[in-house]
């Protein structure tokens, strides 16, 4: 690289016609992204916060300015239960997710020797993240319902008399459905770091007598951090968006955030809607913000 | 690294990485069997005999939804997303490699995009809408409110391309006299081929089964995957898993297309 570039200074620069300015390029080049993120990301947030002050009846909006539909919202019981429940499903699935997915990008980045084969057993995992979550989804009713695989397995050994009925339309069943949707969010950060980890760390921890417990908690671990905030970001953001999952697996018993705004939407009560949107936003931007100051993301890249 | 001899930790791990994949795949074999349900069958287990009838069923009805017409319109939407979100990633991507005001704004942005719950851009969306008085339509309010779902991966994917990407080729093709067009179209588009292959198939894949972003923006007609969504509500007989088993093949066949296209491209440049 350095020749190539002694010997590109001593010549005369080559005429060049019509050349842009190198940062006017950059800012052509960086338009689209901030005109569709501008119109679809910036402003609908706008909207919602405008709306959010908004009165309502049963057929439009009309624009005011008035704070109920936050008092409403955050004086209700019902709405503290929702964000409690939404909270506790997030904290269970990032809990199950960070241990699947940590010992899969493990075994995948530390176990598997080829190239190739690590190649092909990330695929096997991709794989199904990339097809429709409704049908992933769904495809839990035939194991886990009333007669459903596993009740069917249960009491053909005769293990059950009657069918285990929390397996299906309960808490457990949205944990995990949820589960199945989102731990790829977490395998793929961590594998990404575990790859970037020298592995001659792990051998001069191995020759300085470390036992392999030793390696993993002294060594890997700490290493592995940055991935594991990034899985993260992503399970606890999409747990506290989901409303499909809570309400085809709970079988409408449960009750999440977003779900609740949904119901809103659907009785075209869009400024209670907006208002929860607002706070669920907040909400989500300072866990976001809080996880952030543990990783820099430009940097994992 | 390790020694030649498997450790007790590998038998523990890659039991445990089966068990994982017979997680992933086992509900889906479940829904893929039982589409070959008899006429008479139910939503469970036991199959009642083996029929074609509930793929039928797909063609010829009309009253349980529009499948027909919802595909097309995930499939269109699904490629028109593909394209504009590998052509804006690739411009931001070469945007980021040099600095420019406001470049840290644009990649937190982008960020932003990602943790928004999607209920909420598909509520936003909806509302700017309405008041300006537009249709919400699959190809307007769906398509962008799918961007901002799939631009952020794109533009990550390319950001962390261009991270590794060395400055030396384009500097050698430079002092070969390329000019920067050149430079891009024979140098660098051909090494990150790959790579636009990978944010096109994400573009596509994202869009073609997302919903909770179509949710309020897509207007009069449905696509698939709200389609597929309203019939978990009232549909009762395995037509559902039949309808589940074509889409999940046609996702297959794509993610195997594609990956075999950029295997394609990888030996084909590793010869010449």
């Amino acid at each position: 690289m350095t020749t190539v570039r002694f010997i590109g200074v001593g010549e005369p620069k080559p005429k060049r016609s019509l050349r842009l300015p190198l940062k006017l390029v950059s800012y052509i080049q960086a338009t689209p992204l901030t005109l569709i993120l501008g119109a679809f990301l910036l402003l609908p947030l706008l909207m919602i916060v405008t709306v959010s002050f908004w009165d309502y009846d049963f057929a439009q909006m009309y624009p005011d300015f008035v704070t109920f539909n936050y008092t409403e919202t955050l004086g209700s019981w019902v709405t503290w239960k929702t964000y409690l429940n939404t909270l506790k499903f997030a904290f269970l699935v990032w809990a199950i997710t960070l241990f699947i997915g940590f010992w899969v990008a493990y075994f995948l980045a530390f176990h598997i020797r080829t190239a190739a084969m690590q190649m092909v057993l990330f695929l096997v995992c991709t794989v199904p993240f990339l097809t429709s979550n409704i049908i992933r989804m769904i495809s839990w009713i035939p194991v886990l319902g009333r007669n459903g695989l596993i009740n069917s397995g249960l009491i053909h050994a005769g293990l059950v008399s009657e069918p285990v009925e929390w397996l299906l339309y309960s808490d457990f069943a949205v944990v995990l459905a949820m589960v199945h949707l989102y731990t790829l969010f977490m395998v793929t950060p961590i594998f990404n770091t575990l790859m970037r980890i020298d592995k001659s760390l792990v051998e001069a921890a191995r020759d300085a007598g470390a036992s392999s417990v030793q390696v993993l908690t002294n060594v890997i671990l700490p290493l592995a951090k940055p991935g594991m905030a990034i899985g993260t970001i992503f399970v606890v953001t999409l747990v506290m968006a989901d409303f499909s999952t809570v309400q085809v697996m709970s079988g409408g018993q449960s009750a999440s955030v977003a779900l609740m705004m949904k119901n809103q939407m659907s009785l075209l009560q869009y400024p209670a809607a907006a208002a929860n949107a607002v706070v669920l936003l907040v909400l989500v931007l300072l866990m976001v913000a809080g996880i952030l100051r543990i990783v820099d993301i430009r940097k994992e890249l | 690294m390790y020694a030649d001899k498997r450790s007790r930790e590998f038998y523990i791990l890659a039991i445990f990485f089966g068990l994982f994949v017979l997680f992933l795949y086992g509900p889906l074999s479940a829904i893929l069997i039982l589409s070959f349900q008899g006429p008479n069958g139910g939503l469970t287990f036991p199959l009642n005999g083996v029929s074609l009838r509930w793929f039928a069923n797909l063609l010829e009805t009309q009253a349980v939804g529009d499948f027909g017409g919802s595909f097309r319109r995930s499939l269109m939407l699904g490629i028109m997303v593909m394209l504009v979100t590998v052509a804006v990633s690739l411009l931001a991507g070469l945007a980021f490699r040099r600095k420019f005001l406001g470049a840290t704004v644009l990649f937190y942005l982008s960020v932003a995009s990602l943790v928004v719950p999607s209920i909420i851009i598909s509520l936003g969306i909806g509302v700017v809408f309405q008041q300006f008085g537009i249709q919400p339509a699959w190809y307007s309010s769906a398509f962008g409110a799918h961007l901002t779902w799939t631009l952020p991966f794109g533009v990550l994917i390319m950001f962390a391309v261009f991270n590794r990407f060395s400055p030396s080729y384009e500097e050698a093709a430079r002092d070969l006299g390329a000019t920067s067009w050149q430079t891009f179209r024979y140098v660098v588009l051909p090494m990150i081929a790959p790579s636009l292959i990978g944010v096109g198939l994400f573009g596509f894949t994202l869009s073609y089964d997302e919903f909770a972003r179509t949710l309020m923006t897509a207007g009069t007609y449905n696509t698939l995957p709200l389609e597929i969504y309203g019939m978990t509500t009232n549909v009762t007989t395995p037509v559902l898993y039949a309808l589940g088993t074509v889409t999940t093949v046609f996702s297959f066949l794509v993610i195997a297309g594609t990956l075999g296209l950029i295997i394609a491209m990888n030996r084909h440049r590793s010869k010449g």
